[in-house]
C-alpha cells in the first residue's frame, strides 16, 4: 500500500491584497494614447475605486500562494456525491482560449459567427443524442438556472393549455434547488416521500397527483444513487392528470448510453455540463446547464435559438410561445466549448464506457467500506452511494468529524448531510476518471478514520490537524458577518 | 481513452469485489423498458490532435481582431487582459475546485472572494456585495425580485435605456409570479424620463442602467429622489463595469441596490458567456440578498479564515423560501475580475477608463465632423449613437462582408431610432481604425 497523499509541509502566510499594495505601483501596461485627451465634465466624475496599486510581482505571488491553500480534482480524489468531480482535461482550456471563441462578440452579426454557431448547433443535437430528447436549449447558466428554465416551460405550458396550476410534486431526497426554483413560478412544492427501498412509489405519488399540480420533478437515478425504477409508472401517472415530468439531470453520468430519457416519460431534463461534461467547475462556477425537451415543449424554449438554414446558421428570437430569455447574451458559451472537446473526444462509446466505470466505482467503494460505516440503502448502487455515521455516534464521532479528518489523510470529504433522508449522511460519487489504486487509498483512508473513532475519536473529533486554518467558527461569521476589508 | 484509467484486469478484480460478472450487470436495477436500445448517434471519437484541428476550424470562422474591426460594445467589450490575469486564473487548484463547501482546505478561494467582495464594493459604492451572479442581466432581475420581497409591492419601473435584453430576462424572471413590469420612456437628451414615477404608484423598484444602453451618463440622483418619493428603492444597473474608474459610483448618488456585468473586468467576451453578475447593496439588506456570500472569521486557534455565510438565505438550507434558487455561480469569473481590479490598481484603473472614454470621445467627435448626427447630447463613456440616415443599411452590410462592423443598429429594439446605431471604441482601438471607420462610413 502506498502511503496516503496527506502529509505536512511548507505552508506560506499571505496578507490580504490590500495589505500588499503600496500607492504607485503597477501590475499591468496601458497602451499609449494616441487621441487628445477628452475631459469630462467634472460634476460627473467620481474619486475612482480605491483599488490597491500592485506590481505584477505582488499580484502574481498573492494569487499563487492563496492557490496553494485550495484542493481541487488536480490536486486529488474528490468524492463530491452528486457533484460529478472527474478529471477536467487540459485540452479544454486549450479550445475555450482559441481567439475565435474567447475573443468573439456576441452580437456578430451571423455570417459573422458561423463557427461559434455552429458548435452550438451541434452541441445541441449531440446532447439530445445522448439523452434521446428532441430539442435543446444551451442558454441557461447553471444547473439551478436550467431548473427554472424548464420549470418556467412547464408554467409556459400550462398557460397554453388554458388553466394554470399551483402545486407540483418534489420527492424529500431532492436538491434545495428544486423547491427554490419552482417557487419562482409560483408553484407550491408538494413533498413526497420516497419509499423503505429508496425510491419513490407509485401509490404515493398517485396520491397527491391532481389537475392542480403542474408535475413532477425527479432526480433519477435519485440522490441516493438509486434508479428510480418505477418511474415509467410514476411518468404515467402524472402525465394521466395533465402533468409534466421534469427530470433533473445532475446524475446523468451514471446511464449515458444506458437510459433512454425519453422511453421513461421524461419531459424536460436539465444536464449539468460542469458535472457530466468534465468541464471545471471553478471553485464555483461557471456552470452550464442546458435543457432538453420533447417536441411538443419546443415552442417554449428560451431565446434565441440557433436555426440551421441549408450549411448557414442563424440566432432566432421571435417564438411566440418561449418563456423568453435567460440570460444577457446566448449563455455561458465558453463551458460549451469544453463540453463540445469532452463529447467529441469520448464519441458514443467512450461516454457510456465512461457511464459503466462511474458505477464500477461507486460500487466497489460501497462494498469496501460497508464493514466499517452504515450503508442506508444496502442496494446495487448508481454512480454514488450513501452511508451514515450510524456506528460512529456511540463514539460520539460525527460525519463532520470524520470528513474534516479525511483532509489530513489528503483527500476532499464526500458530499455530507445530504440527502436529508438519511440521518448524518456521507455520501460518495467516486466518478469514473479515479483509478483503483486510488480507491483503495480511499477506502483504506476511512478504515483507518473507522478505526480512529473508536480508539482515538478525540483525534477525529479536533480533526482537520495539517490544513492551513483548522475548523473555523461559522456561527461567529454568520452573527457578525463581516464580508468586506 | 485517455481519461479512463482502469485496465481490465482492474476491472475484473473490482466487478469481483461488487459481486457481478460484467459491467452491464452493475445496471441490473434499470428496468428494461428503461433501455436505450440503439447507440447515441454521436460522430466517431477524435485524437486530441483531429480535435485541435475540428475546433481551429471553427474558431476560424468568427470575425476577431486584428483582421475584423468590431465596433461593438451593448455589454460585451473589448478589453485588454494580462497574461498575468490568465496565468493566475488558470492555475488549476482554483479552476478545479468545488464551491467551498469545506473551507478548510479551501482558503485560497475564500480568500480571494473575499477580496472580490471587497473591491467590488469599492468600485459600486455598495456596504456588501455577493460573491457573483451568472451575468448582468440575472442580477438585474434578482435585484428586482429582492426589492419586490423587501417592500412588498408588486410593480417595478424599468428605464427603456435598460440593456434590451435584460429588461427581456427581467420580464422572464418576473412575469410567471405575476410581477408587473412598467417601462420608462426617454428623454430627447438620451437620459430616462422620471416623470411617470410619481404617477404610476405602488412600485417596488425603479431601475435605471448608468451608463445606459446609448452610452450616456444617467443622472442617478435624480432617479434615486424619484424613487424615494414614490417609496420606491432605486435599482442601478450597468454594463460596462470600467465606466465608474470615472464616474461618482451608483451607490454614492443613492442606489439602494446595484446590479451590473463585469465582463469588462478581465474576462474574455466568449461568444457572450461565461460573464459576471455583480450585485450589492447596503449592509441592512444584507439578509434579504440572493446569492453567496464569502465572511471573515477565525479558527479555533484564533487564525484569520473566511467562510461562505448567512448561508440560511439560500436554498440548500430553506428550499422554497430562499432568497434566491441560484447555487453554482460565477466564481471563477469574479477571481478574475478581482485579479485584474488588482492589476490594474486604482492609479491604471483610472487612466484606463479616462483612456475609453477620449477613444469613444474621438470617434464621436470624428463622425460628428464628417457630418453625422449624435441625437443625444448627454455625455456618454465608450459608447454612444450615430445616426447614419435611412440607407445606411447597405453601407453597414459591405463593411460588413469588409470585416467591419460598423455598429449595432438600434431600430430592431427601438423602432424609434431608424437609422440609428450605437458604435464603441475601447482602449484596444487604434486611431488609424477609427479614422478608417469613420472614412468608411461617410463615402
Amino acid at each position: 500500500m502506498n502511503p496516503s497523499p496527506g502529509t505536512t509541509g511548507l505552508i506560506l502566510n499571505e496578507p490580504l491584497l490590500w495589505e500588499r499594495g503600496r500607492p504607485g505601483r503597477r501590475g499591468a501596461s496601458l497602451p499609449a494614447a494616441d487621441v487628445p485627451p477628452s475631459p469630462l465634465e467634472t460634476e460627473l466624475c467620481g474619486e475612482g475605486p480605491d483599488f490597491p496599486d500592485l506590481s505584477e510581482v505582488d499580484l502574481v505571488r498573492h494569487f499563487t500562494r492563496l492557490s496553494t491553500w485550495n484542493y481541487g480534482v488536480d490536486t486529488g480524489f474528490y468524492p463530491l456525491g452528486s457533484c460529478t468531480m472527474k478529471y477536467n482535461p487540459k485540452t479544454h482550456e486549450r479550445q475555450a482560449a482559441l481567439k475565435g471563441f474567447a475573443a468573439a462578440h456576441p452580437l456578430l452579426p451571423a455570417p459573422l459567427c458561423q463557427g461559434a454557431l455552429r458548435l452550438i448547433w451541434e452541441l445541441e443535437n449531440d446532447l439530445a443524442a445522448i439523452t434521446g430528447m428532441d430539442a435543446v436549449s444551451l442558454q441557461p447558466a447553471a444547473g439551478a438556472h436550467g431548473e427554472l428554465a424548464g420549470m418556467l416551460v412547464l408554467h409556459a405550458h400550462h398557460a397554453h393549455q388554458g388553466r394554470q396550476r399551483s402545486k407540483i410534486v418534489i420527492p424529500d431526497t431532492a436538491h434545495g434547488t428544486n423547491p427554490a426554483s419552482a417557487a419562482l413560478c409560483g408553484y407550491r412544492p408538494v413533498a413526497v416521500a420516497s419509499g423503505p427501498e429508496g425510491v419513490l412509489e407509485p401509490a404515493a405519488v398517485e396520491a397527491l397527483m391532481d389537475e392542480e399540480t403542474a408535475g413532477i420533478m425527479v432526480t433519477n437515478p435519485n440522490t441516493l444513487g438509486l434508479f428510480e425504477t418505477h418511474i415509467r409508472e410514476i411518468a404515467a401517472i402524472v402525465h394521466a392528470k395533465g402533468g409534466l415530468v421534469y427530470a433533473d439531470g445532475a446524475n446523468l453520468n451514471a446511464v449515458m448510453g444506458i437510459v433512454d430519457m425519453a422511453a421513461i416519460g421524461v419531459d424536460v431534463i436539465h444536464l449539468n455540463l460542469h458535472k457530466t461534461f468534465s468541464t471545471p467547475h471553478g471553485g464555483g462556477g461557471p456552470g452550464s446547464g442546458p435543457i432538453c425537451v420533447r417536441r411538443h415543449l419546443e415552442p417554449f424554449l428560451p431565446v434565441p435559438r440557433v436555426v440551421q438554414d441549408g450549411d448557414r446558421f442563424h440566432l432566432e428570437t421571435d417564438r411566440p410561445l418561449s418563456i423568453g430569455r435567460m440570460g444577457s447574451f446566448h449563455g455561458h458559451f465558453g463551458v460549451m466549448v469544453k463540453a463540445y472537446s469532452y463529447i467529441r473526444s469520448m464519441g458514443a462509446e467512450g461516454l457510456r464506457r465512461a457511464s459503466e466505470l462511474a458505477v464500477l466505482n461507486a460500487n466497489y467503494v460501497k462494498e469496501n467500506l460497508k464493514k466499517d460505516f452504515h450503508l442506508a440503502y444496502d442496494r446495487p448502487c448508481m454512480h454514488e452511494c450513501v452511508f451514515s455515521d450510524e456506528r460512529q455516534a456511540p463514539f460520539k464521532v460525527t460525519t463532520l468529524d470524520m470528513a474534516k479528518r479525511l483532509m489530513d489523510y489528503g483527500f476532499h470529504p464526500p458530499t455530507i448531510y445530504f440527502p436529508l433522508v438519511v440521518h448524518g449522511a456521507i455520501m460518495i460519487e467516486p466518478t469514473e476518471t479515479e483509478s483503483k489504486e486510488d480507491l483503495d487509498l480511499f477506502v483504506a483512508a476511512m478504515q483507518a478514520i473507522a478505526e480512529e473513532a473508536r480508539t482515538d475519536p478525540e483525534k477525529v473529533r479536533n480533526a482537520p490537524h495539517r490544513t492551513k486554518v483548522r475548523r473555523l467558527d461559522e456561527v461567529t461569521a454568520a452573527r457578525k458577518p463581516c464580508l468586506i476589508g | 481513452m485517455r481519461y479512463l484509467p482502469h485496465t481490465s484486469q482492474e476491472i475484473e478484480e473490482m466487478l469481483a469485489v461488487a459481486g457481478v460478472n460484467r459491467l452491464a450487470d452493475l445496471f441490473a436495477t434499470v428496468p428494461e423498458s428503461c433501455r436505450r436500445h440503439s447507440p447515441m448517434d454521436l460522430p466517431a471519437p477524435l485524437s486530441e490532435w483531429a480535435l485541435n484541428e475540428r475546433m481551429d476550424a471553427l474558431a476560424a470562422r468568427t470575425a476577431v481582431a486584428p483582421e475584423a474591426k468590431v465596433f461593438l460594445g451593448a455589454g460585451s467589450y473589448d478589453h485588454f487582459i494580462p497574461a498575468a490575469v490568465d496565468a493566475l486564473a488558470g492555475r488549476s487548484e482554483f479552476l478545479t475546485a468545488y464551491t467551498p463547501y469545506q473551507p478548510e482546505i479551501s482558503q485560497g478561494t475564500l480568500q480571494a472572494i473575499y477580496e472580490y467582495q471587497t473591491l467590488a464594493c469599492r468600485l459600486m459604492g455598495t456596504e456588501v456585495a455577493t460573491a457573483s451572479h451568472y451575468d448582468g442581466a440575472t442580477a438585474l432581475a434578482e435585484a428586482l425580485l429582492m426589492a419586490i420581497r423587501k417592500t412588498e409591492r408588486r410593480r417595478v419601473a424599468v428605464s427603456r435605456l435598460v440593456h434590451p435584453h435584460y429588461r427581456q430576462v427581467a420580464a422572464t424572471y418576473l412575469r410567471p409570479a405575476g410581477y408587473e413590469i412598467v417601462e420608462l420612456p426617454y428623454r430627447p437628451d438620451g437620459t430616462t424620463d422620471l416623470s411617470a414615477v410619481g404617477r404610476e404608484g405602488d412600485l417596488a423598484a425603479v431601475a435605471l442602467q448608468s451608463p445606459n444602453f446609448f452610452g450616456c451618463i444617467e443622472d442617478l440622483a435624480a432617479g434615486a429622489a424619484a424613487a424615494r418619493g414614490a417609496g420606491a428603492m432605486l435599482v442601478t444597473g450597468f454594463t460596462e463595469a470600467l465606466a465608474y474608474g470615472l464616474l461618482k459610483n451608483p451607490a454614492s448618488q443613492g442606489a439602494d441596490i446595484v446590479a451590473g456585468e463585469g465582463q469588462s473586468l478581465g474576462l474574455p467576451r466568449s461568444f457572450g458567456g461565461p460573464g459576471l453578475g455583480m450585485l450589492g447593496t447596503r449592509q441592512a439588506h444584507v439578509r434579504s440578498l440572493p446569492g453567496r456570500l464569502v465572511g471573515k472569521t477565525v479558527d479555533q486557534e484564533g487564525r484569520q479564515g473566511f467562510v461562505l455565510t448567512l448561508a440560511t438565505r439560500e436554498q440548500h438550507i430553506r428550499r422554497e423560501r430562499a432568497t434566491s434558487n441560484i447555487c453554482t455561480n460565477n466564481s471563477h469569473c469574479a477571481l478574475r475580475a478581482v485579479m485584474y481590479m488588482a492589476a490594474m490598481g486604482k492609479t491604471g484603473f483610472r487612466e484606463l477608463a479616462a483612456l475609453n472614454h477620449d477613444k469613444a470621445a474621438y470617434l464621436k467627435q470624428a463622425l460628428a465632423g464628417a457630418g453625422h448626427r449624435i441625437p443625444f447630447a448627454r455625455p456618454t463613456f465608450n459608447e454612444f449613437v450615430v445616426d447614419f440616415g435611412a440607407g445606411f443599411e447597405a453601407i453597414h452590410r459591405r463593411l460588413q462582408d469588409a470585416g467591419i462592423v460598423a455598429g449595432l443598429p438600434l431600430a430592431p429594439d427601438y423602432p424609434d431610432l431608424e437609422g440609428c446605431y450605437l458604435l464603441c471604441a475601447t482602449e484596444t482601438a487604434k486611431r488609424q481604425d477609427l479614422d478608417l471607420l469613420v472614412k468608411e462610413v461617410s463615402q
